[in-house]
């Protein structure tokens, strides 16, 4: 794999409503699940699945359609869905395989 | 993955029970892995890098404050809680221990996982390994050499256990050779190890 990572300020500078939620500067996780699938986004980005702006456009899409629908969900919830709907768009997982992957993870299947 | 499951039964931490989106969360990164498409050390990776340069930086900034302005050093290590509220953050309640010429402090939760969440971000995942919280208690200069730090004989070692009541952070010392550097220059010098207790902060290379 190449050199370390670095932080990407295309990924640090998201602004506005789409600004990752920060104190005095820092990241707040509130969960351990908000790093990972910060971490997995980020990821999937640098290894060059797609371009960082395609996530963002995706990220901003779904906060101003849930904030238009004053759905209450936090914002790495939208992270999270954002990432999901940019994954099936490039084919890289599908519904089924998801659906069926998280019901294992329920039902204690898998851990 | 093993490190969402460091609670084996300790009480004085709270197991969560997992919401739709940290098992959503953990599908999608385990149909990633298995389709070769990222490996879980590359989001380790990338999420550490994150943490170690956003993530530290309120605890960061108060050991920087703490080099400069002597009162509020003073303040930080009577009440690390006041003093860490005064740079406007709230919290648990934190103690600071200071290291020195001849006592070099590093800190553990020996029962799970317990850690200054709020001023230095996510835990590394070694921080919750029982390799690192029953090592660094029996043999705290053998772990530290295999961080990298070599404390001398002469210096104390102190070992703080944390629990949910007490959280501690280590001020490192202040590298030699940083005294032009401004407080935002020494804050980027102190990593979140350091704040741990092992590493020791380094003053930059450029500096001679």
């Amino acid at each position: 794999m190449s050199a370390e990572p670095t932080v990407n300020n295309a990924v640090a500078s998201l602004a506005g409503a789409a600004g990752l939620p920060r104190k005095n500067g820092e990241l707040v996780f509130e969960a351990p699940w908000e790093g990972r699938v910060f971490g997995l986004a980020v990821s999937l980005s640098e290894q060059n699945y797609y371009v960082w702006d395609e996530f963002r456009d995706q990220l901003i899409a779904e906060i101003g359609q849930a904030d238009a629908q004053g759905d209450p969900s936090t914002y790495y919830e939208r992270w999270l869905a954002s990432f999901e709907r940019l994954l099936l768009q490039k084919g890289l997982v599908s519904q089924d395989e998801l659906d069926a992957r998280t019901a294992e993870y329920e039902s204690g299947a898998r851990e | 993955m093993s490190d969402q499951h460091d609670h084996n039964g300790e009480s004085h931490h709270h197991p969560e029970p997992q919401s739709y989106a940290a098992l959503r969360t953990k599908a999608i990164e385990s149909l990633l892995i298995e389709k070769g498409l990222l490996s879980s050390d590359v989001v380790d990776r990338v999420v550490s890098t994150y943490e170690n340069d956003i993530g530290p930086m309120i605890g960061a900034r108060i050991v920087a404050r703490a080099w400069v302005d002597p009162e509020f050093k003073r303040r930080l290590l009577d009440d690390a809680t006041a003093a860490i509220a005064e740079m406007g953050h709230q919290g648990n309640h934190f103690v600071v221990v200071e290291n020195t010429p001849s006592v070099h402090n590093v800190v553990c939760c020996t029962l799970c996982s317990c850690y200054p969440w709020a001023v230095l971000g996510l835990p590394p995942s070694w921080y919750k390994s029982f390799e690192y919280r029953s090592r660094i208690v029996l043999e705290p200069r053998v772990v530290l050499r295999e961080f990298g730090v070599e404390v001398p004989e002469s210096v104390e070692v102190r070992v703080w256990d944390s629990s949910a009541e007490i959280r501690y952070i280590v001020l490192p010392e202040r590298p030699k050779g940083t005294e032009h550097l401004s407080e935002e220059e020494l804050a980027r010098l102190v990593s979140r190890d350091a704040m741990i207790g092992t590493a020791v902060v380094k003053a930059p290379a450029s500096v001679a």
